[in-house]
């Protein structure tokens, strides 16, 4: 176990290098010249300008020359400079962060939760019509695009029928809460303005449920399947004949044991998250990572996509250690067998 | 005779044709004639102003007009045009890349699987739509260019996934029985060790002709897909998104994704439940 998690641990600088070597060079085999996102037509006509330019972002240098610079700085820390903002790229991606993942962490609650319990509902019902709907609800949640179930949620609940409020964090007229944490909820409360608290939290109905939903389908799924598995058990059977009410066989007996593989799957749900927050952030203007990153790819500004890229990418590589491990750990056929 | 022969076959595959994988095939063979036929029965042309801009949905245009005064339900049929033949022929690519790479690492095992594997690694460490993104970016928008992305992002599912299957079909007794009569290493693969590979590559390659029309739409809505005045259906919700009180512009696209996507997640259970019985009940 210990090795393993070992080796695992050490694998992950070197993916994450092979991570940015990638980047890197997939950023400067770019067909758009990444002088046109930095100067105005009129500039680029002028070859002193362009060779000021080029000179002020290291784009004169040779590629090798680039590359060791690039890996020299980001190994201090320094991911570069946005040509778009024009500030350093991990000063835009801190700023934003909060934003992200306040959505983030209430969509995996919010679709963890309906997910487990969607997926339990459809096996104790199964085949029959609380089954089949349940997992038509959520396979229809992986089945949109969810910047297309954001834009029509939007206009059924903040234009027709008004009981929710418009794309955006807080309303535009309300100033943002001092800054503790970045994220909106926390912030307001521990501000004691409960107005700003609620208001944000209306902001957030739509976004994490529109998340929440793509979710659900592989979460329930899961749930089901094992569920099934665990229900048709011999010590369930003893607890039921031991005359056990059914809520307590199904919450104590047969729950724990159908954690381990959801454990796994929520893990796994951290692809759907970062899916989610780039396209669900555009929609409804959410001034997080994701929106930035497509903001960036829209602008060619190369340097804020690998940044955003690598970031995402090593987060991704560390959630997926840790599945990995508090799997092996909650299964005591894995944690017992190596 | 011939009439005996389908109800034998028809009842071999009974347990295959639930009502959700007739349903799903329904879908997908509706816009799959639609694709091809698109040209014969258009209301309208999809590129050409045909009407008063933002118009709501009429008898005269059943989805209603666009920013440009198009029509929008011609476009969103023209849209299977895109979306379905670019899903499949990423799909398509991704495993005959994906499972060959991944057959011949688990075959010949030494320095080729290290390869191929750290390869995969390193692909698979990315988040997938980050990586589509950069790779869609540093090409230049364009349908080609985001179907590449797509297939680089795709390839290593398959590669891990014929991989372990060939580990296992390797130690398989007719193999080594073939082994022991002396074929060819390529025969070896392609005839022995391949064809018994398949299901569950197929399983996961139709649940993945889904994925493929969302995340294509996905490149499209944030601008590196098809570009304007492509009828492509994240495109197309994209300029909905921008004439928001216009909410027919970008009904027809997310409903035929909808459909495209829940057909193919339909076949893809049904041909998952009928192979692999333990999932379902």
């Amino acid at each position: 176990m210990l090795r393993y998690i070992i080796r695992r641990l050490l694998a992950i600088p070197l993916l994450v290098f092979g991570v940015v070597t990638i980047c890197f060079f997939l950023a400067h085999n770019i067909k758009g010249d990444p002088l046109s996102s930095l100067l105005s037509f009129r500039q680029l006509g002028n070859p002193e300008i362009v060779a000021a330019t080029k000179a002020r972002w290291g784009l004169d240098k040779s590629l090798p020359e680039q590359y060791f610079i690039y890996i020299k700085n980001l190994l201090a820390g320094d991911f570069g400079t946005s040509f778009r903002t024009r500030r350093p790229v991990l000063e835009d991606i801190a700023d934003r962060l909060p934003a992200t993942l306040e959505l983030a962490i209430v969509s995996l609650v919010i679709g963890s939760l309906a997910g487990i319990f969607l997926g339990m509902l459809a096996a104790y019902y199964r085949n029959q019509l609380i089954d089949d709907g349940a997992r038509l609800f959520a396979l229809i949640g992986s089945s949109m695009p969810v910047f297309w179930s954001g834009l029509i949620l939007l206009f059924i609940f903040s234009v027709k029928l008004q009981i929710l409020p418009g794309p955006g964090r807080l309303d535009p007229v309300t100033d943002i809460p001092p800054y503790v944490t970045g994220m909106f909820t926390i912030d307001s409360l521990l501000a004691g303005d409960i107005d700003k608290f609620l208001d944000a939290v209306r902001h957030m109905i739509l976004p994490a449920f529109v998340m929440a939903w793509s979710m659900m389908g592989i979460i329930s799924r899961i749930v089901r399947a094992s569920m099934l598995d665990v229900l048709n058990q011999e010590y369930i059977l003893t607890a039921r004949s031991k005359g056990a009410r059914e809520l307590r066989v199904i919450m104590n007996h047969a729950l724990r044991n159908v954690m381990i593989p959801t454990l796994t799957i929520i893990g796994f749900s951290f692809a759907y998250l970062i899916t989610g927050a780039v396209l669900v952030e555009t929609i409804f203007s959410w001034p997080g990572v994701g929106y930035y990153a497509v903001s960036s790819t829209r602008a060619l500004d190369f340097p804020a996509i690998i940044g955003v890229t690598i970031i995402g990418a090593t987060a991704f590589l560390v959630t997926n250690l840790v599945t990995d491990i508090s799997y092996a750990f909650a299964n005591p056929k894995i944690r017992l067998g190596r | 005779m011939r009439f005996l022969r389908i109800r034998s076959l028809l009842k071999k595959y009974d347990h295959l044709l639930t009502i959700p994988v007739i349903i799903g095939a329904l879908i997908i063979l509706f816009w799959v004639i639609t694709a091809l036929s698109i040209d014969l029965w258009q209301p309208y042309d999809p590129l050409e102003m045909v009407s008063r801009r933002l118009q709501p949905p009429s008898t005269k245009h059943l989805l209603g007009t666009d920013a440009l005064g198009r029509d929008v339900f011609s476009r969103t049929l023209h849209g299977a045009r895109h979306s379905i033949p670019i899903a499949m022929m990423v799909v398509i690519s991704a495993v005959t890349i994906g499972s060959l790479l991944g057959a011949v690492a688990g075959y010949s095992g030494k320095w080729i699987d290290g390869f191929v594997m750290r390869l995969v690694d390193v692909t698979l460490a990315f988040p997938p739509i980050l990586l589509a993104m950069a790779v869609a970016a540093a090409l230049g928008p364009g349908l080609r260019n985001a179907s590449i992305a797509m297939v680089v992002v795709w390839w290593p599912v398959y590669a891990r996934l014929m991989r372990a299957q060939t580990l296992e079909v390797r130690e398989r007794d007719h193999v080594e029985a073939a082994i022991a009569s002396g074929v060819s290493r390529t025969r070896l693969l392609f005839v022995h060790i391949l064809p018994v590979c398949w299901t569950p590559v197929l399983i996961n390659a139709t649940m993945d002709f889904g994925q493929a029309v969302l995340l294509l739409a996905s490149l499209s809505f944030i601008g590196l897909g098809a570009t304007p005045p492509t009828p492509e259906w994240g495109a197309m919700i994209s300029e909905g998104a921008k004439f928001f009180y216009y909410w027919w512009i970008a009904l027809g696209p997310g409903v035929s994704i909808l459909l495209v996507v829940l057909g193919f997640n339909f076949i893809g259970d049904g041909l998952r439940d009928y192979f692999d019985p333990r999932t379902s009940d």
